[in-house]
C-alpha cells in the first residue's frame, strides 16, 4: 500500500502542477501538487505513488548509501581472504601472493 | 560516478550487500545481553522481510514482531461495510485505491457489490474522480479514502481541488489512519478491553514512506520517552538489513536514539506542504477501532467540520450501520500485532483462514502477517 517508484522527471507541464516521469523505460504522468513551485526539476529523481510525486531522492545521499555497501563488500572480501588463507596455510603460493598484494 | 535510475532499484537489492550486512548482524549480535524483538510496523517492510526470507539470514537472538502497518488488514468490518452500503446506494458511485477490492465484510465485498450491478471502481490515483465525476454528473461520486499519512495528502489534494473546482458531486468516506498512535498504543495500551497486554517490542524499524510526508520527527517521542529505539528504513532488502544492523548496534553501544537509515529520501521534517493540506483539511477523530487492535485515541481522521458537506459519513448516516463487528473468536491476529504469537501458532493459519478466504485482519491484504508467512512461510 505505501510502496513507492523511484522515477526520473523527464517533462513538467508550464504551470507546474503535472510532470512525466520514466520508470525504467515506462513514461506516466505524476501530480506535482503536493510539491512547492519549482522544487520538481527535468532530471531529478523522484517517489512516485498513487500518481503523485511525494518527494525528490536526495542524489548526493543515495550514492554515500552505495559507496558505504562497495566499502563494506570490499572489506568482506578481504577479510574472506584472510580468513582462507588462516584456514589453509598449506597452501604457501597463496600466502605468499596475499603477502605480495599487501606490499603493492 | 553519477546517479543512475537502475542505481536506486540493483544496489539497494544486491544480494552481496545483503549477505555482508547479515554478517556484520551476526558479529553484532554475539555482543547483546540478551535477545532483542524489533517491530516493523509497517506492512510494506513485513512484505520485504517475508519475500527475501531475511529472518532466515538474522542470528536467533535477533527476531522480528510484525506490525499493523497494513490500511487494508486493519479495518474494522463495519468500515467496509459502509463502503458496501454506499456502493449499493442507487445513485452513486463509489471509488477506492485497488487494494480494497478483495477485503470482506459482513456482506460480502465490493467485487461482490459490483457482481451486483453497484458501480464501483478501482483507481490507480484518487485525482481520476475528477474525471469520473464530469462523465456522471447525474451520480454521486463517493472517494472512499483509505490509507496512512502517505496517502492522506493525496486524498487532502483532491479535497482541495473539488473546492476550488466547484464539483458539487464528489464526497468522501474518510478512513486514514496515523502511526505514532498506535506504534504507543502497542507499547503503552490504553484499551481497558486488553487483558492479556505483554509488550514484547524492543525497537521499532520505522516505516519508509510514512515518514517521508511526515518526517522523522514524529518518532522522537519514542527514545525520548518509551525507551525505544527507531530506525527510519527504506523499503528495499538492502536498507532493511542496514536498519536492523543500526538497532542492533544501538543495542550492543547500549544507545537508544532516532536515526535514519533512509537519508536518501526522509528528513526531519518531512514534506511541509503535503503536512500543511492534511492540516487545513483532516482533524482526528477521538477514537478508530483497529482491526485486531480494538480502539486506539487519537488515530483516525475525518474532514474537519467546515467541509462535513463533502463528508459521505454525514450526508449516509442514516443509511450507514454503526454496530461494531468483533473479530472471529479462534483469530489471534491482536496477539500477533502484539508480538505476542506468531501466525503459524493460529489454529485457523492456513487452513481456515488464507489469503482467498480472510477470516483475520493480518490474512487480508498480502503485507499482512499472515499472508506472508502463507505466502513465503517455506523459507522459514
Amino acid at each position: 500500500m505505501c510502496l513507492s517508484i523511484p522515477s526520473k522527471v523527464v517533462k513538467v507541464s508550464d504551470d507546474k502542477t503535472m510532470c512525466t516521469v520514466d520508470t525504467m523505460g515506462v513514461q506516466r504522468d505524476a501530480n506535482l501538487m503536493m510539491m512547492d513551485d519549482d522544487d520538481v526539476k527535468i532530471g531529478d529523481y523522484v517517489l512516485l505513488h498513487i500518481g503523485f510525486v511525494m518527494n525528490k531522492i536526495d542524489e548526493d545521499e543515495a550514492l554515500s548509501s552505495i559507496e558505504t555497501y562497495k566499502e563494506i563488500l570490499e572489506v568482506m572480501d578481504e577479510e574472506d581472504r584472510k580468513r582462507a588463507i588462516l584456514e589453509d596455510d598449506e597452501c604457501k603460493a597463496r600466502s605468499q601472493q596475499y603477502v605480495e598484494e599487501i606490499k603493492s | 560516478m553519477g546517479l543512475e535510475l537502475k542505481n536506486l532499484y540493483d544496489d539497494f537489492r544486491d544480494g552481496d550487500t545483503i549477505k555482508a550486512y547479515a554478517k556484520i548482524i551476526a558479529e553484532d549480535a554475539k555482543k547483546l545481553k540478551k535477545p532483542i524483538s524489533i517491530m516493523e510496523v509497517c506492512g510494506g517492510h513485513t512484505h520485504t522481510i517475508m519475500k527475501f526470507g531475511l529472518p532466515q539470514l538474522l542470528p536467533a537472538n535477533v527476531n522480528f514482531i510484525h506490525g499493523p502497518g497494513c490500511p487494508v488488514c486493519i479495518m474494522p468490518k463495519e468500515r467496509i461495510d459502509h463502503a458496501y452500503v454506499l456502493a449499493m446506494q442507487a445513485d452513486v458511485i463509489l471509488v477506492t485505491l485497488g487494494d480494497m477490492i478483495k477485503v470482506p465484510g459482513s456482506n460480502g465485498s465490493l467485487q461482490d457489490a459490483r457482481a451486483k450491478g453497484a458501480d464501483v471502481r478501482f483507481v490507480y490515483s484518487p485525482m481520476e474522480c475528477i474525471k469520473i465525476a464530469e462523465e456522471n454528473p447525474e451520480k454521486k461520486v463517493i472517494f472512499f479514502a483509505i490509507g496512512f499519512e502517505t496517502t492522506t495528502p493525496m486524498t487532502a489534494v483532491l479535497v482541495d481541488q473539488v473546492i476550488k473546482l466547484n464539483i458539487p458531486n464528489i464526497f468522501f468516506h474518510i478512513n486514514h489512519v496515523t502511526v505514532p498512535e498506535v506504534m504507543v498504543e502497542l507499547i503503552d495500551s490504553r484499551d481497558v478491553h486488553v487483558d492479556s497486554y505483554n509488550n514484547q517490542i524492543d525497537a521499532f524499524l520505522g516505516p519508509s514512506h510514512v515518514s517521508v510526508i511526515s518526517g522523522s520527527k514524529i518518532y522522537d517521542k519514542f527514545p525520548r520517552d518509551y525507551g525505544r529505539p527507531v530506525v527510519v528504513t527504506g523499503f528495499e532488502p538492502v536498507d532493511a538489513m542496514q536498519g536492523i544492523s543500526m538497532i542492533v548496534k544501538q543495542f550492543v553501544e547500549e544507545r537508544c536514539e532516532l536515526e535514519v537509515q533512509y537519508k536518501r529520501v526522509v528528513n526531519h521534517d518531512g514534506n511541509l506542504k503535503a503536512q500543511a493540506l492534511i492540516e487545513q483539511y483532516f482533524e482526528k477523530m477521538s477514537l478508530f477501532r483497529w482491526r485486531g487492535l480494538g480502539n486506539v485515541p487519537d488515530s483516525g481522521l475525518k474532514l474537519r467540520e467546515a467541509y462535513k458537506a463533502y463528508d459521505a459519513e454525514v450526508l449516509y448516516k442514516d443509511v450507514l450501520p454503526i454496530a461494531e463487528i468483533e473479530d472471529h473468536k479462534l483469530c489471534i491476529c491482536g496477539d500477533i500485532l502484539r508480538g505476542m504469537a506468531k501466525p503459524q501458532e493460529c489454529t485457523i493459519f492456513g487452513t481456515a483462514c488464507k489469503p482467498t478466504t480472510p477470516i483475520g485482519s493480518c490474512m487480508v491484504s498480502s503485507e499482512g502477517a499472515c499472508a506472508a508467512y502463507y505466502k513465503y512461510g517455506n523459507l522459514i
